[in-house]
């Protein structure tokens, strides 16, 4: 449904996109990830025909954004960072309007407008002046403004940024039920909502890609290396380090005991593992049998958070270019 | 076309909904009572003047009251100008809703013309409040009303090609008061080019002359259409319309 290679992007001093290449097929929901100023919006802004490529070719439902823009255009809903709302105008007429400049006329307009309303949950504030509405409100009527049109695509810039926590839920939910009928792009600099979300997940950084892979996958990738976060506490408060991480060392499967905290009288380890190579009952026998008390025992997954972490730290543009590698090692 | 009345219609109601129409309107009609009121006060005054002296000048509605209003109707059309375009694309440069538009299946051209035609639509309404104040005259007296209408024609010509050049200017900041302040002084100075003609006579004085968009406008005062002067606002227009577009294609590459 999207194709975009080795997209550039410069503007007159910097290069806002590098030479990104990915692809999204028919219905998926991808999430668009990268800290501020990574260069998603601008990516984005060449989808929707906003801006031109420097070099390099996007394609949507097989139309170049250079070549039909106004094809494009047809099948694209967009979502800009702040809604695109006239504050003067009521949300029936700012969303007739906006079904109006998409080529939409008279009863269709009409019933897709009844249908955006209810999916939106605008219904309440028909009449209001948007200028009035609250930022949740907002963001729906621009989302209600993005889908009038039923286009085949959906982009969506940080469609969560600015929300309060009940909203971002309500905002996710309405985006996750739109999936069925819509290839969705979003972009965000919020990791968890990339986990709840997509489906895919597309890392950029610097303007350049760091990672393209089914969110699944990208988890899965890193648990190859097991990590279990361990809480242990002496009795008399006469707990020295060194002996209980020798005493953990030893426990069959153990590759490295990493200390990570000492409060009063408990310490926590990471104790990291080769996958399925420790049993967690000889662990928890193993400190119950030295005197200790065991406080906690818990798995530590890598989070997509230090997984972009990893991604994104690293700035040499070798390990960049290798992301698969980099995951992995 | 649809288009066109589309973004026309939508630029209409933010004229009409928010208080910038009412408040053009109230400024203008206000402006525009006084001198009507003064020119005919002047009018009366020496009417009873030559009756007095017993002399039987003729006296002409046309010629004495609404030729010189309509002229001056002109200029105070200078001022009111950069308040209608300023905020055309320069508001909606800064709310962001210009991507909106850009990214719909629109044409650049369409939208342009939506808003020039907008505010050509305000113009005219303005325009409207001096017909009102003439149209006492009609009910008192007996002017012609041919010499009025090509007049009309004259300040929506010279409207459109000022309107087309403050839209352009709009185009080019995200500042509505930029916007404004730039169309305003090149709307004063389209106005005073002409006097150098006043004192110089050289070909570089009379293409300044030329260039001023006030002395085009007399020949319509006086009730004629003169082909050079209506293909003077029309290539003015035009041009002013095609800079436009070019300018909010350059947004593109630029931003």
């Amino acid at each position: 449904m999207i194709e975009v290679k080795q997209l550039t992007k410069r503007y007159a001093r910097t290069t806002a996109v590098d030479q990104i290449s990915f692809s999204v097929e028919k219905g998926q929901i991808v999430g668009f990830l990268g800290p501020n100023g990574a260069g998603k919006t601008t990516t984005m802004r060449v989808l929707t025909c906003f801006l031109p490529p420097s070099a390099g070719t996007a394609k949507v439902a097989g139309f170049d954004v250079l070549e039909q823009p106004r094809e494009v255009k047809r099948r694209i809903g967009y979502l800009p960072e702040s809604p695109p709302l006239y504050p003067e105008m009521g949300t029936v007429e700012y969303l007739r309007f906006v079904g109006k400049l998409k080529g939409l006329s008279g009863a269709e307009l009409d019933k897709r407008i009844d249908y955006v309303l209810g999916r939106c949950f605008i219904s309440d504030v028909k009449t209001k002046l948007l200028g009035k509405l609250s930022k949740g409100y907002r963001q729906r009527v621009g989302l209600a403004q993005a889908i009038i049109h039923n286009p085949d695509v959906l982009i969506l810039d940080e469609p969560t940024a600015g929300l309060d926590p009940k909203q971002i839920n309500e905002t996710r939910d309405l985006i996750r039920s739109l999936a069925g009928d819509h290839t969705i792009i979003l972009s965000t600099h919020i990791l968890p909502e990339v986990e709840q979300t997509c489906e895919q997940v597309i890392i950029i950084n610097k303007g350049r890609l760091a990672a393209t892979d089914s969110v699944r996958n990208l988890q899965a990738r890193t648990r190859g290396v097991e990590s279990l976060l361990v809480e242990i506490a002496g009795g008399d408060g006469s707990l020295e380090q060194d002996l209980v991480r020798s005493t953990l060392e030893q426990i069959p499967g153990v590759a490295q005991v990493v200390s990570k905290d000492a409060k009063d009288s408990r310490l926590i380890f990471e104790v990291q593992t080769q996958k399925g190579q420790l049993n967690r009952g000889d662990l928890a026998r193993a400190v119950v049998g030295a005197g200790w008390d065991l406080n906690e025992l818990r798995a530590a997954s890598m989070s997509l958070e230090e997984i972009f972490l990893e991604l994104t730290g690293n700035e040499t543009p070798a390990e960049v270019k290798e992301p698969a590698s980099e995951i992995t090692a | 076309m649809r288009n066109i009345w589309t973004i026309c219609r939508k630029e209409l109601g933010t004229y009409f909904a928010s208080p910038i129409a009412y408040l053009l309107l109230t400024m203008f009609g206000v402006v525009f009572g006084f001198f009507f009121w003064n020119a005919l006060g002047y009018f009366v005054n020496m009417g009873m003047e030559m009756q007095m002296r017993g002399e039987t000048m003729p006296m002409n509605l046309n010629e004495q009251i609404i030729r010189p209003l309509l002229s001056n109707v002109s200029v105070i059309g200078l001022f009111f100008i950069p308040m209608i375009t300023m905020r055309l694309f320069a508001e909606e440069k800064r709310s962001g809703t210009i991507e909106l538009l850009a990214t719909s299946p629109v044409r650049d051209i369409e939208v342009i013309l939506g808003k020039w035609f907008a505010a050509l639509i305000l113009y005219a309404c303005l325009l409207l409040f001096t017909a009102l104040n003439f149209g006492f005259l009609f009910l008192y007296g007996k002017p012609d009303w041919k010499p009025l209408a090509v007049a009309y024609l004259g300040l929506l010509l010279q409207g459109g090609l000022l309107l087309a050049i403050g839209t352009f200017i709009s185009t080019l900041t995200k500042n509505q008061i930029i916007a404004g302040a730039a169309t305003f002084g090149v709307c004063i100075l389209l106005w005073v080019l002409e006097w150098v003609s006043g004192y110089e006579s050289a070909a570089w004085a009379t293409v300044l002359a030329y260039l001023s968009v006030i002395t085009h406008f007399d020949s319509f005062a006086r009730g004629v259409i003169d082909s050079k002067d209506l293909i003077f606002y029309l290539t003015g227009i035009f041009l002013g319309l095609f800079i436009t577009a070019r300018s909010m294609e350059s947004l593109r590459w630029r931003s």
